[in-house]
């Protein structure tokens, strides 16, 4: 890839990254976490002066994102987020490029565009804010929405299953994948940071509470009583170990998992499952994600899984170079008069 | 050689040959080589490739006939004929297909090996045209290719399945014998083509010079035909197809501006050798991103837009339909864009590989909202270059979204092109804002236009969106008399381009009777129906619009010169229902939607018919 950005020096704060919109949503939605989230990491991980990272978004609440954040910005239209963004990448490969969208934006009426990005593994940065619940509509369901949820399209509670998200990119195989929650501002710094730094398609699924539609679809997750008995924070290289005092652990017995109790003595920290982010087998991170549809198995954030390959903008401007290199700069005059001429005089 | 000597070379103005057989049998390329070498010896031409939307049908039937009508002569000419002169029919079915069009005492020529009982009845024979008499007065000649083409390929390393495909190669052969035209290029093309496989080269060789001969051995044909060459500007010509003339118009419009082009696109017939070719120029930077939709295909190019490259997309009616949504974005964020759309029949998939023009009310029209575009339509197949080259250059100086119109008629179809020199092609002025002084993401120049501030400037970050924007400033806006400002606008940007195209031109008288009015691909059927009306005495004037919105500055004044407006059409009268919108004038339609270009004969007699016999006095 031509990585020509002048290298000049960049100090930025969080306070360059903040536009001069006042921001609208909801007081106590999870978005306003997320953003400043966001402005925190950003001066540590942009390698690049500042003019050169766009935010694209879709429709939804949380695809104002862009016009809350002092960079390039495009507000495109509902899931198109990551097409839009591919388009930006593929024009200049050095922009450092960034999607803000929804459950629904990314997964309903996205989900097209979603599973191609992963799939070419274009170097973007998707941030899905998921509410499990359509915000900005007023409150339908969503694709991540539980089973049986009672909403205003599905009075008598919703009959379709929920798309796991991690599950999803994994299928795509998105070379990046991890999760965070709004309420867990240095975890999510820490998931911005390594996506940010992520060269390829990075995906990442935030909690995000929509106080207004969804109140509390993670309280599980973020309240002081039940988040550690219920999170499993992945740590590379870590056992996978959770409970309010580190009294649970996970075990792979050959490809099945099992919660252990850690304080009966039958089980150590050395019986446990270390956390792999590098494994190129995708069978053990497809295990992970499915902890979350298995009762009495806790959430996992973190990252799931990060691997290296080419991406699509670096195959493409590699494949330009080539064929530069074997035919020769393109010349208008001769491609005019190439094929069959002939002269009348 | 005697035999020569002794058979008539008959001079000929112009043909009309159409190739017919199997959609296995090659006629397309059949036919394309014909085309070729006969643009080569110097005839004006056209072409009309017609074949079925199953890629293979099964062999023999009717609905797997696959066909390629091509005209040539030695004056200038712009359709592919409306009936053939000459039928070559490989097969029953394509022999039954096409009879009903041949002209009267016609000439067709038969794969007579083909007219065994299975084939008669699979097209339906109830008994042997070439022996019920059906066909007196035609000229027929029974060949019996599939025999010869055998005799002729012995000792070649190729199975029986190949032998017999290479029979195309025998009927091309006759045909260039008969039109006195030269195999060379055909042979040379064979060499290339198939240079890794020298069985193919000797078995393709050998079946074109055994037809060449066949027709000078022959008692058969007593006489050959010759067409001279056309009377054409002088200058450099090649044979183009409005696809490529559009690849490449594209690719000049890059050169030109200096932009690198990037095209997102989604595969639909017949659009797509569009990405096709585009894709092999990827020495010139050119970016192909064959996307998962068409809209991925127009939403990555809007992106690529935004961030400084000549932004395109490239579709047909369907696809086009469901980019809607996203050429209101490109109105709202006021970015260049280019949408080609490749009409074909519609409505809903319609009959994807044959012609229409009824996606003209979708591309001014369909959208929510206000939402003017720029649309302009390619009269022609080599007009499709110049039309792209236009299309950039109004959406980059405008920063608007232009629909380019084609049509499967002028995609597919050929004719001979003065091709022009790079040198010759006006640059297209790009101006990225820079300066940070006075910047604002919602100024307008002059133009009306918005400053084009890429990603990457340093201190013009901006924010953009479908959301409705406050003048100037470009910041989100609810505010009503703004809105109402907006829409003005843009509306206004998009009218004043009417400035800044050409003026519609009357050829012909400039006042009179009967002016024939049409649009796009009809181009070269209306005029030369209205050329033959008048060489017939009837006083009758053309007008071809490829400025469509906004019509050219005199529209008005052009059509109210005339007393009768005829509008010929392959739609219902979308074009008749714009102009009696806009300018309150009443018109005749003609309207034939056969998926098919329309036929000139038919619009002779429709001018007739308008001006009531009286030669338009
Ligand atoms: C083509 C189209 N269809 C529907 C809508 C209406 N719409 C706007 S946002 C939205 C759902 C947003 O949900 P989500 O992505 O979860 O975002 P949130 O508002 O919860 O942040 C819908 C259905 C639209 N704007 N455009
Ligand atoms: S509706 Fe929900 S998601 Fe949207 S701004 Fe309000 S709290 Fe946030």
């Amino acid at each position: 890839m031509a990585n020509n950005v002048e290298v000049k020096e960049i100090k930025y704060t969080a306070k360059d990254f903040a536009s001069d919109q006042e921001v609208r949503w909801c007081p106590g939605c999870g978005d306003y976490s997320i953003l400043a989230q966001v402005q925190r990491t950003f001066p540590e991980i942009i390698d690049r002066p500042k003019e050169n990272i766009v935010w694209v978004s879709g429709i939804g609440c949380s695809s104002r994102f862009p016009y809350y954040m002092n960079t390039y910005g495009f507000h495109g239209i509902h899931g198109r987020a990551p097409a839009i963004a591919t388009g930006v990448k593929l024009a200049n490969p050095n922009l450092s490029v960034w999607v803000a969208s929804g459950d629904g934006d990314l997964l309903s009426i996205g989900g097209n565009h979603f599973i191609h990005a992963c799939r070419k593994n274009i170097d973007l940065k998707i941030l899905m804010f998921n509410n499990r619940i359509y915000g900005l509509t007023k409150g339908q369901y969503s694709p991540t929405s539980e089973k049986g949820k009672v909403t205003k399209t599905t009075p008598y509670g919703s009959v379709d299953y929920p798309f796991n998200p991690p599950m999803l990119a994994l299928g795509a195989e998105a070379s990046f994948i991890a999760r965070s929650i709004d309420r867990h501002p240095k975890h999510l710094q820490e998931m911005i940071r390594r996506a940010g730094l992520h060269k390829g398609t990075a995906f990442i699924e935030i909690f995000q509470n929509c106080n207004i539609f969804n109140d509390g679809a993670f309280s599980l997750l973020t309240e002081k009583e039940t988040k550690d008995d219920h999170v499993l924070e992945l740590v590379h290289g870590q056992p996978m170990i959770f409970g309010k005092n580190k009294d649970k652990g996970i075990k792979l017995d050959g490809m099945t998992p099992m919660v252990v109790d850690l304080t009966t003595g039958k089980y150590s920290k050395d019986d446990l499952w270390v956390h792999d982010e590098f494994d190129p087998n995708p069978a053990r991170t497809a295990i992970l994600a499915m902890f979350d549809e298995t009762p009495g198995f806790p959430t996992p954030i973190g990252i799931f899984r990060q691997i290296t390959k080419e991406t699509y903008d670096e195959g493409l401007f590699r494949q330009i170079e080539e064929v530069k290199k074997k035919k020769g700069e393109g010349d208008l005059e001769k491609i005019l008069f190439s094929g069959n001429v002939w002269e009348v005089n | 050689m005697e035999t020569d000597k002794e058979k008539e070379l008959l001079q000929l103005k112009e043909v009309t040959i159409r190739f017919a057989g199997d959609s296995g049998d090659g006629m397309q390329l059949t036919g394309t080589q014909f085309s070729e070498t006969t643009a080569w010896v110097g005839n004006d031409l056209n072409t009309l490739p017609d074949y079925p939307a199953e890629i293979r049908a099964p062999a023999g039937t009717i609905y797997g006939v696959s066909g390629f009508q091509l005209h040539f002569s030695s004056e200038d000419i712009h359709t592919p004929g409306d009936q053939p002169d000459v039928l070559v029919a490989m097969n029953p079915a394509a022999l039954k297909k096409n009879l009903p069009e041949l002209k009267k005492g016609g000439m067709i020529i038969v794969n007579s090996d083909s007219f065994d009982i299975k084939n008669l009845n699979l097209a339906h024979y109830e008994s042997n045209p070439l022996e019920d008499g059906s066909l007196d007065g035609y000229q027929v000649y029974q060949v019996p290719i599939s025999s010869l083409t055998a005799n002729a390929l012995e000792g070649v390393k190729l199975s029986p399945k190949e032998v017999s495909r290479a029979k195309n190669f025998f009927a091309l052969g006759l045909m260039y014998w008969l039109f006195n035209r030269p195999i060379d290029n055909t042979v040379k093309w064979i060499h290339e083509k198939f240079a890794k496989n020298p069985e193919y080269i000797e078995g393709n060789e050998r079946a074109l010079r055994a037809g060449y001969n066949y027709g000078e051995m022959t008692e058969l044909f007593t006489a050959r035909y010759t067409v001279e060459p056309a009377k054409l500007p002088k200058g450099t010509y090649r044979s183009i197809s409005g696809n490529e003339a559009t690849a490449l118009g594209f690719l000049a419009a890059s050169v030109k501006s200096g932009l690198p082009l990037f095209l997102g696109s989604y595969p639909i017939t017949p659009a797509s050798e569009i990405i096709q070719y585009l894709s092999t120029y990827k020495n010139f930077g050119v970016k192909t991103f064959q996307a998962e939709d068409e809209i991925a295909g127009i939403t990555t190019a809007i992106g690529a837009s935004f961030a400084g490259n000549l932004a395109i997309t490239s579709t047909s009616g369907p696809g086009l339909a469901l980019k809607t949504e996203a050429i209101g974005l490109a109105v709202m964020t006021e970015l260049p864009l280019i949408i080609i759309d490749v009409q074909r029949g519609g409505p809903s998939t319609g009959l994807p590989t044959k012609t229409e023009q009824a996606d003209l009310l979708q591309a001014v029209c369909g959208r929510n909202g206000e939402a003017p575009v720029v649309v302009v339509a390619a009269a022609t197949p080599s007009d499709c270059f110049n039309m792209a080259i236009e299309a950039s250059r109004i959406a980059i100086k405008y920063m608007t979204p232009v629909i380019l119109l084609t049509d499967g008629y002028i995609a597919n179809g050929s004719e001979p092109w003065k091709i022009p020199h790079a040198n010759e092609l006006p640059d297209i002025p790009v101006k990225f804002r820079t300066e940070k002084e006075g910047f604002y993401p919602y100024l307008r120049d002059e133009n009306l236009a918005r400053p084009w501030a890429i990603p990457g400037t340093p201190e013009l970050e901006h924010r953009i969106g479908g959301l409705e924007k406050s003048d100037i400033y470009g910041n989100v806006s609810y505010d009503p008399d703004n809105h109402h400002k907006m829409v003005t606008l843009r509306a206004k940007k998009i009218k004043n381009i009417e400035n800044d195209i050409p003026l519609l031109e009357v050829e012909g008288e400039q006042s009179g009777e009967l002016l024939v009015v049409g649009w796009g691909g009809t181009y070269g059927a209306i005029k030369e129906a209205v050329n033959k009306a008048r060489a017939q005495g009837y006083k009758v004037s053309q007008a071809h619009f490829r400025y469509i919105n906004p019509f050219p500055k005199n529209t008005e004044q052009v059509l109210r010169s005339f007393n009768k407006i005829l509008i010929p059409e392959i739609n219902l009268g979308q074009l008749a229902r714009l102009i009696k919108s806009e300018f309150l004038i009443d018109v005749q339609q003609f309207n034939v939607v056969r998926g098919l270009p329309l036929r000139v004969a038919d619009i002779v007699d429709q001018i007739i018919k308008t001006l009531g016999g009286n030669n338009g006095k």
